[in-house]
Formats: C-alpha cells, structure tokens, sequence
C-alpha cells in the first residue's frame, strides 16, 4: 500500500467567509476526514492557516502570505493510505473543498523511502 | 474462627507484602516473594484455628512475612558467603523490610512499571499484575481470562523468567522514560479493565473486582505527582464513566441491557462526577491522548438525553480518535454517531465503505441503519450477523432484533 498526499487548492484565499459558513466547511472537513480513518487509511495532516503566511523569492524577497499575483492558495493537505490511485481519488472526491468553485485537490503519490 | 477474615485480609494483605518483599529482594526472587507472602496466609490459618484470631491480624501478619524473609535473607547470605565469598560489603548491608503505608504504595508503583515491562506481552503483564498486585489466585486469573490453570500458570513462569532476564529494575523509571513506559502501563490498565468489563465470565463479581483493581492502580499513578499526569487522569475518568453505568447494564438473568434501555436511575452519579473532576484534570497541559478522546465520548453518554449537540460532539470525538488510534469498534461506533448527528442514508454509505464482514458488529450495525428505511436489507444484515456472533448475548441481541423485523413484516 502507497501513501498519497492530497493537497487542497483555494481558487481565492482571500475571500471572507462568515463564521457560520466557516464552521459548517470545519465540520464536513472532520467528517471527511474521519470517514477516511474510520477505514484505517488516513495517515496524516494539516490544515493551513493564512496568519503568519510568507512567500520567500529569489534574492531574499519576502512578501506577506501565497496571495497576491498568485490566485491559487495552498488550504491544507492530508496523507493517506491507498490501494492505488484511483482509491486516493475516490478519496479525493469526498473533500468539501471542491464544493467551491475553481477549488481543486492534487492526488501526489508519496515517494517510497 | 471467623470464616470471612483470611480470604478478606488475603485480598487486601496479600498483594502488599508481595510487593514490599520483592521490591526488597530484586526481581531475581519474584517467585520467593510471592511464596513468603502465600507461606504467611498458610502460617495464619494454622495458627489462628487453634490459638484465635489475633487483635490486630494485619500487624500479625507483617510480623510473620518479616520473619520469614529474615529467615530467607539468612539462608541466601550464608550461600553467599560460602559459595561467593567475594561479594561486595554493600550486599551484605540489607535495612529493615518496611511495611510501612509509605513504603507499600511506593513499591506497589514501582513494580506496576516493573510488572508493565514491554519486554513481555500485554497479557502476561495483565496476568501479572493481578497476581503481584492485585492478589488474585491463578484460578480467579483462569476464569477471567476464559483459560486454565495450566496455560496461566505456564504464561506467569515465562513472564517472570523474562523479567528476571532482562533484570528488569524495581523503580520508577528516569524523566526522559517515564512518559514512554507510562504508555505501556496504561495500556495494561486500560486492558484489565476491559478486561473485567467486557469479559464473558459468570462471575459478575470477579468482573467488578478486576474493574475495581484497574481503578485502584490508576489511582496509584494519580497520587504520585511524576506520574500524575495529563493521559492517567483521562484513562480514570473514562474508567470511572464506565463503571457508573455498571449495576444498570445486566439484568436479574445477567444478560447485557443495551445502553439504549438503561435505566439511568441505576446509574452510579457519584462515580459520574468523580470522572468528570479528573477529565478535568486530564485537561491541563498539550497533550491529547487516546484516553482523552474516549473518556470524552463516555462523558457525554452520561447524559441519556438524545441531542443533535450530544451526537455531534461524539461524532467529532471519534473522528479524532480514529485519527491517532484506529480500531474497527471505534471506526463501527463512529459510523453509529454519523447516522445520529447526520443521516441514516450518510451514515449507510459510509458504513458500507468499512468493509469489516467478519465482524458480526458490522452487520448489526448495518441493520440497525437499515430498519426504518428497508427492512429486508435490515433483516439480511441481522441474517449475516447471527452465525458471526459468538456470544450468548450478542447472538440473543441479534435473535431479537430478527424477531421484531419478521413481526413487523407479517
């Protein structure tokens, strides 16, 4: 069995959420998740918060958080166990992330040590 | 003489003066401990059926158990001092045997982390510790387990000859290793309570007993400030939880009362806040164990009131749990709070995901989601539970259930 990361894509970090919104987002990610470890396949992860994001660029260039020319946000990320890559696909799927548009997930296999 | 006296005073004697000797001897004389403590019973019974029963039999006790290990202590420095003349002079030095109250709970500590070694298996060290710290005969050990004498007897033999090997040390572990023999310790304490809670044994007070001695020791943890810590008052807070719920699980016939049948009157309130002040306690500091999460979940099982904010917090709970401990029980009581805090429909196909057909809990629980929504899939999955069980209660549960689905069909 292989490990797979499974990156969460923001289309626009920057859009505000209400609280409400953000908590019901929260709980469908717990559920997500906890639908994978119920299955004994969820390994590890993390979400990322934007406080405190900085972007290093060549010539020690900082500049505060992955936002500006880039529209696309890193949200989190979660390794899991899978059969192949289809079953981390499927796994994929059930992330609450995608119910927003232009969001994506990015199966990656985790190279064997 | 007084029937009751000697199997009380064993139960609760037996256990300090195995111990305290051991502790005093070393490891390398676990057996002689256990035979001087046994020998001082034999002694007291012979004794006290002619001459009565002393003013202060515990004292009595003491006296005799510190006598024969004197006795024992001559017989192995005058092998030592003939056969290994050479010993050093610290050997030779040996203070008092010290039956203090102090010195019982500090040696019955010390060996539960000996006893607790990860060098021998978890049901090795269950079985040890009941019968070093808990005084429990072999047969009592036998029949918790569902064994025998023989197959105990062979597993104690082995596990001490391991701790002897090993020269396994009778103290408390240095500050870097403590937190991680701390986990072996409470895994072992975690599984005899389990162990007395779960067990399939007629005997429903030696089930009691073990949950009682599995509380004790944790206690015992609890009341030494280098091993009071965040993950052993959550392991007694669910200790205490569960147990609250224990005279209202068994019926008059001893059969399992489902929690949803309960009669919460008969619930234990005083063991209920006991739980909830060292799940408070469990609360300080960063740390969250699998202990945390579970005697999280049993807290709010102590409040019967069915609530979309009750099954909700279990839901998350297990979903936590699952993710730093998975088992297929925690994975099947998940998918059961979805259903609550979500849908029954969620919930199925979440189920169906788990794929764990050779649990007959799988299929109950499958079952239970399908009955108000199509009886025949309910009655199929009850179907495929029942030649799964292996319990009389389970298979009785299952029975009832496929009863009440082919009335409701008729």
């Amino acid at each position: 069995m292989d490990e797979y990361v499974l990156v969460m894509r923001h289309e626009d970090g920057k859009n505000l959420v209400s609280p409400e919104q953000m908590q019901i987002w929260m709980k469908q990610t717990m559920d997500w998740i906890g639908g994978i470890a119920a299955q004994n396949k969820f390994v590890s992860g993390t979400g990322l918060p934007f406080e405190d994001a900085r972007v290093v660029h060549p010539n020690n260039i900082v500049t505060n958080g992955p936002f500006g020319d880039i529209k696309e946000t890193i949200g989190g990320f979660i390794t899991v166990r899978a059969e192949s890559v289809d079953e981390a696909v499927e796994f994929a799927k059930g992330c609450p992330v995608l119910q927003g548009e232009g969001n994506s997930v990015e199966v990656r296999r985790v190279a064997s040590r | 003489m007084n029937q009751e006296i000697i199997p009380h005073l064993f139960r609760t004697e037996f256990r300090k003066i195995a111990t305290v000797l051991c502790r005093h001897f070393g490891i390398d004389h676990i057996e002689t401990a256990e035979d001087i403590a046994s020998d001082t019973f034999l002694t007291a019974i012979d004794v006290w059926s002619y001459k009565g029963i002393p003013d202060n039999p515990t004292a009595w006790l003491y006296t005799v158990a510190k006598h024969k290990a004197t006795n024992y202590r001559a017989r192995i420095k005058s092998f030592q001092d003939k056969v290994l003349p050479s010993v050093d002079i610290e050997q030779s030095y040996q203070p008092d045997i010290d039956l203090s109250a102090d010195n019982i709970q500090d040696s019955q500590l010390q060996m539960l982390f000996a006893i607790c070694h990860p060098s021998i298996p978890a049901e090795s060290q269950i079985g040890l510790a009941l019968r070093i710290l808990c005084g429990f005969g072999i047969d009592e050990i036998a029949n918790a387990f569902l064994s025998n004498k023989e197959t105990i007897n062979k597993r104690l033999f082995r596990a001490k000859e391991k701790l002897r090997l090993e020269q396994v040390r009778i103290e408390l572990p240095s500050e870097p290793a403590i937190g991680e023999r701390l986990e072996t310790v409470l895994t072992t304490l975690y599984l005899l309570f389990n162990e007395g809670y779960y067990s399939e044994s007629k005997d429903a007070v030696l089930r009691e007993d073990l949950c009682d001695e599995a509380m004790r020791l944790t206690q015992l943890l609890t009341e030494n400030k280098r091993t009071n810590l965040p993950a052993v008052n959550a392991l007694l807070a669910l200790m205490c939880f569960h147990s609250s719920r224990f005279p209202a699980r068994k019926n008059a016939q001893g059969e399992l009362i489902l929690y949803q049948d309960q009669d919460e009157t008969q619930w234990d309130y005083t063991l209920i806040s006991k739980g909830a002040y060292y799940l408070q306690q469990a609360a300080q500091g960063h740390t969250l164990s699998k202990y945390h999460l579970e005697a999280s979940i049993a807290y709010w099982h102590t409040i019967k009131a069915d609530t979309t904010e009750k099954w909700e917090a279990i839901l998350q709970l297990y979903n936590k749990l699952l993710q730093i401990s998975y088992s297929p029980i925690a994975a099947l009581n998940r998918t059961y709070a979805l259903s609550k805090a979500n849908s029954n429909e969620e919930a199925i196909r979440e189920a169906e995901k788990l794929q764990l057909t050779n649990s007959p809990y799988y299929f109950t629980l499958l079952g239970e989601l399908y009955k108000g929504i199509d009886p025949e899939k309910a009655r199929a999955n009850f179907e495929q539970a029942l030649p799964l069980a292996k319990t009389q209660a389970d298979k009785h549960l299952i029975a009832q259930n496929l009863l009440k689905i082919n009335g409701n069909c008729l």
